[in-house]
């Protein structure tokens, strides 16, 4: 298997100095997905975004792992809202000029 | 330079213990956290203010500092020095702490002055963080975005050379990888975020790919059909009225809109709807003309 665009999570948690069972819960909350290949653990790469942003919420904010699940599927509905206010803004915007 | 009341920003009084300030920056770094606030400049604003004003409070040296020097803020440094030089052998103060990924001009130059350096001791965790993500905003007018083109933009005194991709729409942003703040601790650096801005002076309405534009007829065109010429944004296009066009109709040129976002070569529509002009200061033999055809109806 292609392992490009994937990281260890051995060297991952080296990385960002995060316990191992960190990211294995997050994977119980179905919040990261974990590849294995060759019995070695990894991540997607495009996951890390994702990740910090939860490294951040836990252990600077101290949030637990059930109020960092609630917020990122809050978070995704905000960013979705945003989206639409924004198409719907461009709409409004291209009637008020005529 | 204005003095910055680090009490009233984490709503705490003077006397306030070690446990409240700590109690306090969390309550409000939850509320006003840049991942917990997507797109929201106020709250990132905010945000910076109570974690400089905690890394001065929750820092018993910081604080006792801030507290002595505070609204006198400007002789704090010529009192520092007074006081180094009468003291040659003491230890010179460092501030070198972590500070959770944020970068030095996220601190005020009260901050700066008062504590003689961008960071101040924290005894943070030090793990390697990202840098700060940039955000610019750049205005371009519709035609700018008609075609894919390069750009040379100047952020924070570096030179980037972007693609802007055809189609972009207004308040869409892009992200640039790579080109944010530095990353803390050797991080990686953070994103330069671009939203764009697009200005539409033209005579087209956007939505998304689509065009509209409402084109003037004649009567006597509308009434026995003949060929226009009709502007879309990209040059003329000749156009056959049908004879008997009411008022308001809609025709629609497949593949005149606008380029569609990251899918080349592929465009939206454009639909012009006919507003049909009747004449004015009729002539007296038009007059006549005109009531004679009333009559045959």
């Amino acid at each position: 298997m292609n392992t490009t665009n994937l990281i260890s999570i051995q060297h991952f948690c080296t990385h960002y100095k995060v316990p191992i069972t960190f990211i294995t819960a997050l994977q119980e909350y179905e919040l990261v997905e974990i590849t294995v290949t060759d019995n070695e653990h990894y991540l997607r790469t495009n996951q890390i975004y994702d990740l910090e942003k939860m490294i951040r919420l836990h252990y600077e904010l101290h949030i637990n792992l059930e109020g960092i699940d609630a917020i990122y599927n809050l978070l995704k509905q905000v960013e979705s809202l945003q989206s639409q206010v924004k198409t719907l803004k461009n709409k409004l915007n291209s009637y008020e000029d005529l | 330079m204005a003095f910055i009341d680090y009490y009233s920003i984490l709503g705490v009084t003077k006397k306030a213990t070690e446990g409240d300030i700590k109690k306090a920056y969390r309550k409000l770094a939850r509320k006003y956290h840049p991942d917990l606030n997507p797109n929201d400049k106020e709250a990132e604003q905010k945000f910076k203010e109570i974690n400089e004003a905690n890394e001065v409070l929750s820092n018993p040296e910081n604080r006792k500092k801030y507290d002595d020097h505070g609204e006198h803020w400007q002789h704090a440094e010529a009192y520092e020095k007074a006081k180094q030089q009468q003291k040659q052998n003491a230890q010179q103060q460092t501030y070198q702490g972590d500070f959770g990924g944020y970068s030095e001009s996220d601190f005020s130059d009260f901050f700066s002055a008062t504590f003689g350096g961008s960071k101040a001791k924290g005894g943070r965790r030090e793990a390697k963080f990202r840098g700060q993500d940039f955000n610019a905003k750049l205005e371009l007018n519709l035609e700018d975005v008609y075609r894919s083109h390069k750009q040379t933009l100047t952020v924070n005194a570096k030179n980037i050379r972007i693609t802007i991709p055809a189609g972009v729409e207004n308040g869409q942003i892009i992200k640039i990888k790579g080109h944010g703040g530095k990353g803390v601790n050797g991080g990686p650096n953070g994103d330069l975020y671009i939203e764009f801005s697009i200005r539409n002076t033209t005579q087209f309405r956007r939505d998304g790919s689509n065009l509209y534009a409402s084109v003037d007829l004649d009567i006597y065109k509308a009434l026995l059909g003949g060929e226009i010429t009709v502007d879309t944004i990209d040059g003329k296009v000749k156009l056959t009225v049908k004879p008997e066009t009411q008022n308001g109709t809609k025709v629609k040129l497949t593949g005149k809109g606008f380029p569609k976002y990251k899918k080349e070569g592929q465009f939206g529509d454009l639909y012009v709807t006919y507003s049909i002009k009747m004449p004015v200061n009729l002539s007296a033999k038009e007059k006549e003309l005109f009531t004679e055809l009333s009559k045959l109806r």
